[in-house]
C-alpha cells in the first residue's frame, strides 16, 4: 500500500468492487448532520467524500467535517479545490488533514464562484487540479514541498484521487485528459454522474483500449433523482451534466418519482458492474439525500461491505 | 489596447458637485479606440454635464481638452495650462492617466471618468473582449495562441475542466471555453502533444500577485 | 402653452429634405416652427450635434432619413438612429424630456409625410412646454 492507511486504496487493491458516497456539509456550524450521516453510511460504504464549499456556496469545510466523520468512523475522502486556496494554503491543509487521520484527498478545479453565495469573492486558481494531483502525488513519493524545498520529517502519505468528466466537451479529448491525470500520478477516480449510459460506455471502452483501467482505479458516479424537475434542472442548468430525456419521461410517467428514481439508480450499477468492465467500483452522490444510500447499496447487491 | 468603459454620468456628476469649473482631459490612446474617452467622448461628457447643471441651476463651467496620451510625463506636462484655475480635472483616460496627473499636480483634484476593465481588442465594431491575462509570462506559443490565463476563467494551464461543455464556459453561455479553442487549434495544427504535456504551477509572481511590476530599457535611457 | 416652439430638422438630402421640398411644391401646409439643417445622410448626425442644437435652445430635434433598408449609403440610418437613442439616454439622465428628440424615416416622394411628422413633431414640443435652456429674450440663435 503506497499510502499511510487508507482503507479505500485497500479495498480497490484487494480487488474489490468499492463503494463510496458523498456527504455536503452543513452552511453553519454544527455538525450534528454530518455526524448523523456519517453514521448512517458507517456499513455501506467503504469511504465517503466531503465536499468543498461546492458550487462556491459557504459551508463546513472539508477537513473539519473529515475530522467528525473520522469520530464516527467513517473513512473520509478529502475534496480540495483549486478555487479558495493558494499553493502555500493548500499544503499547510495537506499538512494538517493528514495529521488529523484523513488518508484520501479528492483533487479538483471547483465550481467557478460564480455558482455560489459569495460572487464577489476573489478567484484563487493558484494551481489547477493536475497540477494539485501531481504535487501531491509528489509530496508523498519525492518528500517534497511544491516548491521542491525538502520536507524533513513526516510526509503525508495520502491515497490521491481526481475526478473525470465523460460528458463535458470535447468528448474525444476527455481520455486524453483522464490520462494526462493519471500520468500526474492519480490513483483513483470518480466520474461525474452517469445518466447518458451510452456515452459512458463509449469512454469506458476508449479507456479500455488505452490500458487506463490498469492503472487507476474508475469509480462510476451516479444520483439517484427524486423528480423529473430535478432531472430538467440537470438536463439544463448545469454545465457538463447530460440526461437524456428519457430518464425524464420515466420520472414523469412514475406514480412515486422518488421510489423511480432510485430504482433507475441501482439499475444503473447493476449495470454498470455487470457490463461495463474497467469500472472498480461506484460513487454515489445523493446528496441531501444520504438517507437513501443505504438502500441503493443493498438492493444493488452491493452490501455487506468487505471487512478488512 | 487596454478597454475601459465611462462611468455613469449620474456618478461623475456627484463626484464634481461642488465643482464651478472642471477640465474634461481626455486621451488619445487606448480610450479613443475602444471609444470611451477620446475627443468626441470628452466633449459629450461635458455638454452632457454642463447641461445637467443648468438644468439643476448650479452652473458648470468647463474646459475640455485632449492628450495625445496620459501616460508619459512629457504629455502630462503640457497640460499645465489647461488645469490653471479649475476645481477638478475629470480624467478620460484609462486608470493609468488620473495617477500621472495627481503626481504632476498634487494640488489638483482628480477624478477618473472610467472603469478601466481590461487589455483586449474589439471583435466587432462596438464590441470590445478581454484577451490578455498580463500576467507577464506569455505562455501563447504552448496553447495555440489562445491565453489560459485570462480566456479561461479558471486560469487552467492543463485544460479543460469538467464544465466544458458545447465549446462554452461553465460560467456563462455567452463565454467561450477558451481550453476548447485550444484544443480545436492544436488539433488543426497538429500540436495536440503540446496541450498533453503537463504543466507546471504559473509563477505568479511575474503577474500582479509579485507586486507592482517594472520594466527598464537601459539601452533608450538618457538619465 | 402658449409659445412658438423652435424645431430643427436634420434632414438627408436623398429623402428627408427632398420630402420636404415636394411638400413646398406641393403647397402642403405645415407649421413654420420647422428649421432644417440639410446633411448628406443622416448618419452624418453626431452626438455632438444634437446636444448642441438643445443646449442652444431649440425646443426640439428631429433627425429624418431614408426609409430603413432604403438608405442612399446602405446603412446610415441605422447608425443615425442608434446615435439619437443613445443621444435620448443621455438626456434622460441629465434631466431633459428625451421626447424633444425623435428619429423618421420616410422617402423622398412623401411630402404629405414630411409635413405630418412636422405637425406632429410640433404639437408634442407645445405640450412639453419650451426648452428650460431656452434663451430669454427672444432673439435668433445661431
Amino acid at each position: 500500500m503506497k499510502s499511510g492507511g487508507s482503507k479505500l486504496e485497500q479495498i480497490l487493491e484487494q480487488g474489490h468492487f468499492a463503494v463510496t458516497a458523498e456527504i455536503g456539509p452543513p452552511k453553519h456550524a454544527d455538525p450534528q448532520g454530518v455526524i448523523h450521516h456519517a453514521h448512517m453510511l458507517h456499513d455501506y460504504v467503504d469511504a465517503t467524500n466531503i465536499t468543498d464549499c461546492q458550487t462556491a456556496v459557504v459551508r463546513l469545510s472539508s477537513i473539519a467535517s473529515g475530522v467528525h466523520i473520522l469520530g464516527a468512523g467513517v473513512e473520509p475522502i478529502v475534496q480540495m479545490t483549486c478555487r479558495d486556496r493558494n499553493r502555500i494554503a493548500m499544503q499547510a491543509d495537506l499538512l494538517g488533514a493528514y495529521s488529523l487521520g484523513m488518508r484520501n484527498v479528492l483533487c479538483l478545479s471547483g465550481d467557478h464562484q460564480k455558482f455560489g453565495n459569495h460572487p464577489t469573492a476573489k478567484n484563487v486558481y493558484d494551481v489547477d487540479s493536475m497540477q494539485l494531483i501531481h504535487l501531491v502525488r509528489r509530496m508523498r513519493d519525492e518528500k517534497l514541498f511544491f516548491s521542491g524545498e525538502e520536507m524533513k520529517g513526516a510526509e503525508p502519505r495520502f491515497f490521491v484521487g481526481a475526478v473525470a468528466n465523460p460528458f463535458a466537451d470535447p468528448f474525444e479529448w476527455r481520455v486524453d485528459r483522464l490520462e494526462k491525470k493519471v500520468n500526474a500520478g492519480a490513483e483513483f477516480i470518480q466520474t461525474q454522474c452517469i445518466y447518458d449510459m451510452e456515452r459512458f460506455e463509449r469512454f469506458m471502452e476508449m479507456v479500455r483500449a488505452r490500458g487506463l483501467d490498469q492503472r487507476v482505479h474508475i469509480l462510476a458516479g451516479v444520483t439517484p433523482l427524486k423528480s423529473w424537475k430535478a432531472a430538467k434542472y440537470l438536463q439544463t442548468g448545469v454545465s457538463g451534466m447530460i440526461v437524456p430525456d428519457a430518464i425524464v419521461e420515466r420520472l414523469k410517467a412514475a406514480e412515486d418519482a422518488k421510489a423511480e428514481g432510485v430504482n433507475i439508480c441501482i439499475e444503473q450499477i447493476r449495470y454498470i458492474k455487470e457490463h461495463v468492465p474497467g469500472v472498480h467500483g461506484v460513487h454515489i452522490m445523493a446528496i441531501a439525500w444520504e438517507e437513501v444510500v443505504p438502500d441503493i447499496v443493498g438492493r444493488a447487491g452491493l452490501y455487506p461491505r468487505p471487512k478488512l | 489596447m487596454i478597454v475601459a468603459e465611462q462611468k455613469p454620468l449620474a456618478e461623475i456628476a456627484d463626484m464634481i458637485k461642488d465643482c464651478k469649473k472642471v477640465l474634461f482631459a481626455g486621451c488619445g490612446g487606448c480610450v479613443t479606440v475602444c471609444l470611451s474617452g477620446g475627443e468626441k467622448e470628452t466633449e459629450v461628457m461635458a455638454t452632457a454635464l454642463r447641461m445637467k447643471r443648468q438644468l439643476e441651476g448650479n452652473p458648470l463651467e468647463t474646459v475640455t481638452y485632449t492628450a495625445t496620451r496620459q501616460c508619459d510625463p512629457e504629455y502630462v506636462e503640457a497640460m499645465a495650462d489647461a488645469v490653471k484655475g479649475v476645481d477638478a480635472v475629470v480624467s478620460l483616460a484609462c486608470g493609468v492617466g488620473p495617477q500621472y496627473l495627481a503626481a504632476r499636480y498634487p494640488d489638483l483634484w482628480v477624478i477618473p471618468a472610467q472603469n478601466t476593465a481590461f487589455a483586449g481588442g474589439s471583435k466587432e465594431h462596438g464590441v470590445w473582449e478581454e484577451f490578455c491575462g498580463l500576467c507577464g509570462q506569455c505562455v501563447l506559443h504552448l496553447t495555440g495562441g489562445i491565453c489560459p490565463v485570462i480566456r479561461c476563467s479558471k486560469s487552467i494551464m492543463n485544460g479543460p475542466c469538467g464544465g466544458s461543455q458545447y465549446g462554452k464556459c461553465e460560467i456563462s453561455k455567452d463565454v467561450d471555453c477558451a481550453w476548447h479553442l485550444i484544443y480545436e487549434r492544436l488539433k488543426r495544427l497538429g500540436r495536440l502533444d503540446l496541450m498533453r504535456e503537463y504543466r507546471e504551477p504559473k509563477d505568479w509572481s511575474k503577474a500582479r500577485d509579485g507586486g507592482p511590476r517594472r520594466i527598464t530599457r537601459e539601452d533608450v535611457m538618457i538619465g | 402653452m402658449d409659445f412658438e416652439p423652435k424645431i430643427v430638422a436634420f434632414c438627408c438630402h436623398y429623402c428627408a429634405y427632398s420630402a420636404a421640398d415636394l411638400a413646398g411644391s406641393m403647397r402642403l401646409q405645415y407649421p413654420p416652427n420647422i428649421r432644417i439643417v440639410e446633411m448628406p445622410c443622416s448618419g452624418t448626425i453626431d452626438h455632438r450635434v444634437l446636444l448642441k442644437a438643445l443646449e442652444d435652445g431649440a425646443d426640439g430635434v428631429f433627425v429624418a432619413g431614408c426609409m430603413e433598408g432604403d438608405c442612399h449609403f446602405l446603412k446610415g440610418n441605422y447608425r443615425a438612429k442608434r446615435r439619437v437613442n443613445h443621444v435620448k439616454e443621455i438626456l434622460k439622465e441629465i434631466g431633459l424630456e428625451p421626447e424633444r428628440l425623435a428619429m423618421y424615416n420616410l422617402s423622398a416622394a412623401m411630402g404629405p409625410r414630411f409635413a405630418e411628422i412636422a405637425h406632429e413633431m410640433t404639437a408634442r414640443i407645445k405640450e412639453l412646454g419650451p426648452s428650460p435652456f431656452r434663451k430669454r429674450g427672444g432673439g435668433d440663435e445661431k
